[in-house]
């Protein structure tokens, strides 16, 4: 049972890296520095939680300041540009971010271990869990509390107003600054918005697996975190759950006993899905 | 109410406005006319900030409008159609006209968070005008992209609209409507003065602008070439020779 209660742990986290590039795409942005914000919240929870001995649900809150305040702060020059631009862009602050952590050294003696980040050897003992007795299942609970909130969040968002001027920015952005819409203030928002999730997810990413390195934030956390909006539709949150489904509970672990043969079917799938699917398993009936 | 002063705009060496002095008085419903290419659209792309003058000026009641970008224009109280309609066609009609409340007052009014973050309760009513005015209150959950062609040139006016403008550019309104469609435009045009609207209509129909302009300038290589009320337009041998394509002597 536990290993489908990991399962559970990972498309939770996965499905957080998704929503954090959902609500920009609804502004027509393509961002690859999602994973960038999510390794910043994986970093500041552990340090937190390791370090400091907090408690993991201020460390996340935490996490989520920080990865909303740098993508507000990369949002303000970077969403400036667009198209190829703004992906070339967000790919060199994501690799930035993870080349900072390659490199970035800061660990403290608790008892006879020393503890902290260690460069390319990465941060170990990240175990806030284990030290507090939490089973795998309380552990998928935990996660899907914060997974339900940032669907709820965004699910609402699609019912205001706000979420309706993303998607008019996202539908024609000189139209929507002849109405009056301020593009800057709208995409930086959708930005910060998608920063503090990525960072939420993140910081659990780093709790649950208990050790992190530069390697587990490279381009490949990047793509996926669009990939999943994009395979899902963006008509709803909901599409990009069942996408985080689709890929990481069926093609990644469901068809694990084909062994190599995976990798090869896992892009063939993928391209049958969106041609099948052009605008998304939930899609707006146009491309994505 | 509008003043523009000696503005152009070139693109490279092309000057598609040219040293343009404009005045436009509150009330009136001024027509733009000219070929195409003389500078009409571009007039219009400049005066709602989408391109930044080469030189020149323009004033907004008074106040210079160099500083503002494109949505403040908008809140300063200008609002605008465009030639090729640009609608938000994955949204619905009412949609459309939710994400253009932008007006100063309709921000000054609501908090923040109801602003924003409020659902669609209230607002829904607030629109049921605009929608009748604009004789689409039947398809009001339509996404705006299903819209029969008129129906779209009438959305993207009430889309205008919805900002409660005191200066409305109209951008070639009646390209491709029949004569009937044409009558409905004027008479909202008509309305819309008496309500205290001004507007500066761009167009070729000359059924339309003769019908209803109090004051027509032309615009040739985007310089005007003659200004006056629509009689004195018609009978003017500039115009006749640049518009229609030269007289027969």
């Amino acid at each position: 049972m536990d290993f489908y209660f990991g399962l559970a742990q990972i498309i939770g986290v996965h499905t957080l890296l998704g929503l954090s590039a959902y609500i920009l795409l609804l502004t027509g942005q393509v961002s690859l520095a999602q994973a960038g914000f999510y390794a910043i919240g994986a970093y500041v929870a552990g340090m937190l939680t390791v370090l400091g001995g907090w408690h993991l649900v201020p460390a996340l809150g935490a996490s989520a300041v920080c990865g909303a305040a740098v993508a507000c702060a990369v949002g303000f020059p970077a969403l400036r540009v667009k198209g190829l631009m703004l992906v070339i862009a967000t790919l060199a602050f994501g690799e930035g971010v993870r080349l900072f952590f390659f490199n970035f050294d800061y660990q403290i003696a608790k008892g006879d271990l020393k503890v902290g980040p260690l460069g390319g050897e990465g941060f170990r003992q990240i175990r806030f869990f284990p030290e507090n007795g939490w089973s795998t299942f309380e552990v998928m609970l935990f996660i899907w509390v914060f997974v339900a909130g940032a669907m709820a969040l965004l699910w609402w968002f699609d019912r205001s107003r706000y979420g309706t001027v993303l998607r008019a920015v996202g539908e024609d952005e000189l139209a929507a600054q002849s109405v009056g819409i301020n593009l800057t203030a709208v995409k930086v928002s959708a930005m910060t918005v998608g920063g503090a999730i990525a960072g939420v997810g993140g910081g659990l990413y780093a709790h649950y697996t208990t050790h992190i390195e530069h390697s587990s934030f490279n381009i490949l956390v990047a793509t996926f975190a669009i990939a999943y909006p994009i395979v899902g539709g963006l008509r709803s949150v909901f599409g990009t759950l069942l996408a985080v489904i689709f890929v990481q509970g069926f093609l990644i672990e469901g068809l694990r006993f084909l062994g190599d043969w995976r990798n090869l079917l896992f892009g063939a799938l993928i391209v049958l899905a969106m041609n099948l699917r052009p605008s998304g398993f939930l899609g707006t009936g146009r491309r994505a | 109410m509008l003043e523009l002063r000696s503005l152009s705009r070139h693109f490279g060496g092309v000057r598609a406005v040219d040293g343009l002095d404009l005045t436009v008085q509150e009330g009136q419903i001024f027509g733009l006319i000219g070929p195409n290419g003389s500078g009409k659209s571009t007039t219009v792309n400049v005066i709602t900030g989408l391109f930044a003058p080469t030189a020149g000026s323009i004033l907004f009641r008074g106040q210079d409008l160099a500083a503002l970008p494109t949505h403040r224009r908008l809140r300063a109280g200008i609002a605008r159609t465009f030639q090729n309609i640009r609608l938000f066609g994955q949204l619905s009609v009412w949609q459309n006209l939710w994400v253009a409340q932008n007006s100063a007052e309709d921000q000054a009014r609501q908090g923040f968070f109801t602003r924003w973050l409020g659902g669609q309760r209230g607002v829904r009513d607030e629109i049921g005008p605009l929608l009748e005015f604009s004789g689409l209150a039947h398809k009001r959950d339509e996404l705006a992209a299903n819209l029969a062609f008129g129906e779209q040139r009438r959305l993207e006016l009430a889309r205008a609209l919805a900002a409660k403008p005191r200066l409305l550019l109209l951008d070639e309104p009646a390209a491709g409507m029949n004569s009937e469609e044409i009558g409905q435009l004027r008479d909202r045009i008509l309305k819309l003065r008496e309500r205290g609207v001004t507007i500066l209509l761009v167009e070729h129909v000359m059924e339309l602008v003769m019908g209803v302009t109090d004051r027509i300038a032309v615009l040739n290589f985007g310089q005007k070439i003659a200004e006056g009320t629509p009689a004195e337009i018609q009978a003017h041998p500039a115009v006749r020779k640049a518009y229609l394509g030269g007289e027969k002597a």
